[in-house]
């Protein structure tokens, strides 16, 4: 499944999902404030479908406040304005008619710090159809079965699916996580830092997992590993202090990045 | 001894700051063990005390029969089924309610200074003293909600009175409720708000995330609350002495009708044959005592079972 090579920018076969290519989000002006601190800054984008897209930059860049943005997790937060646009195959998620669960089955999110339901395996799956109307037995059999299989975690967990998904590993638990959000069927997958609670053998399943997604949805990653962000996506973006500094093709950003900031943070001056 | 080759202890001497640390540590730990043994030694002396002098008096006729030769021998009976039926619509009323605010008040509410002013009032109302809410009880639902009522159920009618175990029973939930309301509230907080971004995330509304995710979490927290309030409403006297308690009943109510008639409860026998029948014999008294802990502890039991069941199910 999992044939996407890593740095091989721009190397998709042509597949047949052409119109695939163009772009899922794009931002205009986005700006976000927590009480008198602004956390973005104006940023400009447009973040590609099927494809995986990185964000990095140091702790604090706003990276994760980006991405918190495009599912509209931040409007939860106390004190919280968000100025500016995001648009999602056409339309402003922050219009005031867009629905925001319509918006979250379309955009699915895991979190840093794997957060599976104190729940059997099966029902953690299972938790997003249910929600959205799947209730028959049999057919969310079929959803757990094929979206643990896609998410690499059904050979390990097939003879206990009963069992209480607070049992598994650290890496395991993510990759179910994963897996719980494939199940809603989403068009894009959210991940913030997703292996920076994992030790490096679950974060390689992960990476893998990374890659075979990207066939299916539109994956976007904040990640503080710049390493990740090279084997993983095709594009990347860097945040500096709330500013999107620099976006481009991954192997572009690290091998000539055109900002001196974007340099120094890659060398590893600062962050 | 035998091992020659290691440094010998004096080598590393200890110092008088360590030494001092020490003798902290040991008279915190004396401390410590003592304080917890002077809250054992009165709890088990006080129900030690009870059930000695009030096991003789517990036999088939005390808890099944009804009083005979005013209240000064038979069975304790009407006491015990009023004391239940009490706690039983107390909580019906209160669980609710209680849950339903606390779930309001930490879930929905926008954190400000109204919220923060209903959460101190809430805490401030569980301070009241209790003969206060009998008070309120009588003036609110005995003397104007409960005429309403049976005026239109039975349209004046010959039965129902307005001192009632309905009106006692809402009183007591007016009393529990700001235990329910601030121990559920406390259990909301304690469920990872990870779950509550997960759940959100993949699309569930917020009450879909408070009904299937939060709710199901703080469930043994919510069930500590709710046993608390059992004990209190089962041995709260004040609020049901204006209210619809009767110090002596020739007969039971039928089920149906106990709602709107008035009731005997066990607080409120033990203090009648304690201090308004000085010929009755003692080992009433006690007995009656040690029948209310005995319902008391029996409630909580029950509550701590499910509560550890409910935590062994969703672990492992």
């Amino acid at each position: 499944m999992a044939t996407a090579p890593g740095l091989m920018v721009g190397s998709v076969d042509a597949d047949p999902v052409s119109d695939c290519r163009c772009a899922k989000f794009e931002t205009h002006g986005l700006t976000v404030h927590y009480g008198g601190f602004e956390a973005l800054k104006a940023v400009d984008v447009a973040i590609g479908s099927c494809e995986v897209t990185a964000l990095i930059g140091p702790s604090g860049c706003g990276k994760s406040t980006f991405l918190r943005c495009l599912n509209r997790m931040n409007d939860m937060i106390d004190g919280v304005r968000i100025s500016g646009q995001v648009v999602m195959d056409g339309q402003d998620v922050y219009d005031r008619r867009v629905d925001v669960v319509e918006l979250r089955k379309r955009v699915g999110m895991v979190f840093q710090q794997p957060n599976p339901f104190p729940m059997s395996i099966f029902d953690n799956v299972a938790y997003g159809p249910r929600l959205h109307g799947t209730r028959k037995m049999s057919d969310l059999e079929v959803i757990v079965e094929r979206t643990l299989r896609e998410a690499a975690l059904w050979d390990e967990v097939k003879d206990k699916l009963r069992q209480s998904a607070l049992a598994l590993s650290g890496g395991q638990q993510q990759r179910l996580c994963i897996a719980r959000v494939m199940a809603v069927q989403p068009e894009v997958i959210l991940m913030d830092e997703p292996c920076s609670a994992l030790d490096p053998n679950a974060t390689f399943r992960i990476e893998e997992l990374m890659l075979s997604l990207r066939e299916n949805y539109t994956v976007i990653i904040v990640t503080h590993n710049m390493y990740q962000a090279a084997r993983c996506s095709q594009k990347t973006g860097f945040f500096l202090l709330g500013e999107l500094v620099e976006f481009g093709d991954t192997e572009q950003v690290f091998q000539a990045p055109a900002d001196r900031r974007t340099e120094d943070y890659i060398r590893g001056r600062f962050g | 001894m035998s091992t020659s080759t290691l440094p010998r202890a004096e080598a590393w001497p200890s110092t008088p700051s360590a030494r001092r640390a020490r003798r902290v540590q040991a008279v915190a730990f004396v401390a410590l063990g003592a304080s917890a043994l002077a809250i054992m030694v009165p709890a088990v002396l006080f129900v030690g005390f009870v059930v000695v002098r009030g096991a003789s008096a517990i036999n088939w006729e005390f808890i099944t029969a009804m009083p005979r030769d005013n209240m000064r021998a038979g069975g304790i009976m009407p006491a015990i089924v009023g004391s239940l039926y009490l706690v039983v619509v107390t909580m019906a009323l209160a669980t609710p309610v209680g849950i339903l605010a606390a779930v309001y008040l930490s879930e929905y509410a926008r954190k400000g200074p109204l919220v923060r002013a209903i959460r101190v009032a809430i805490l401030n109302l569980a301070g009241v003293p209790s003969i206060v809410y009998g008070l309120f009880g009588m003036g609110l639902f005995v003397m104007v909600v409960m005429p309403q009522v049976l005026r239109l159920t039975r349209g004046g009618g010959e039965s129902g009175k307005s001192a009632c175990l309905l009106a006692a029973a809402a009183t007591m939930a007016v009393l529990i409720l700001p235990i329910v309301i601030a121990t559920t509230e406390e259990a909301l907080r304690q469920v990872p708000q990870g779950l509550r971004a997960a759940s959100l995330a993949l699309g569930a509304t917020r009450w879909q995330t408070i009904w299937r995710v939060v709710i199901p979490n703080a469930l043994p927290g919510i069930l500590t609350g709710l046993v608390l309030a059992v004990g209190r409403a089962a041995g709260e006297t004040a609020p049901i002495l204006l209210t619809g308690a009767f110090f002596w009943m020739s007969h039971l109510p039928r089920p149906a009708e106990a709602l709107l008639e008035p009731f005997m409860a066990l607080p409120f026998h033990l203090f009648t044959v304690s201090t308004q029948m000085p010929d009755a014999p003692e080992k009433l008294r006690w007995g009656t005592a040690l029948v209310l802990i005995i319902m008391v502890v029996g409630a909580n039991s029950i509550g701590i079972v499910i509560r550890s069941w409910l935590r062994t199910r969703r672990k492992v």
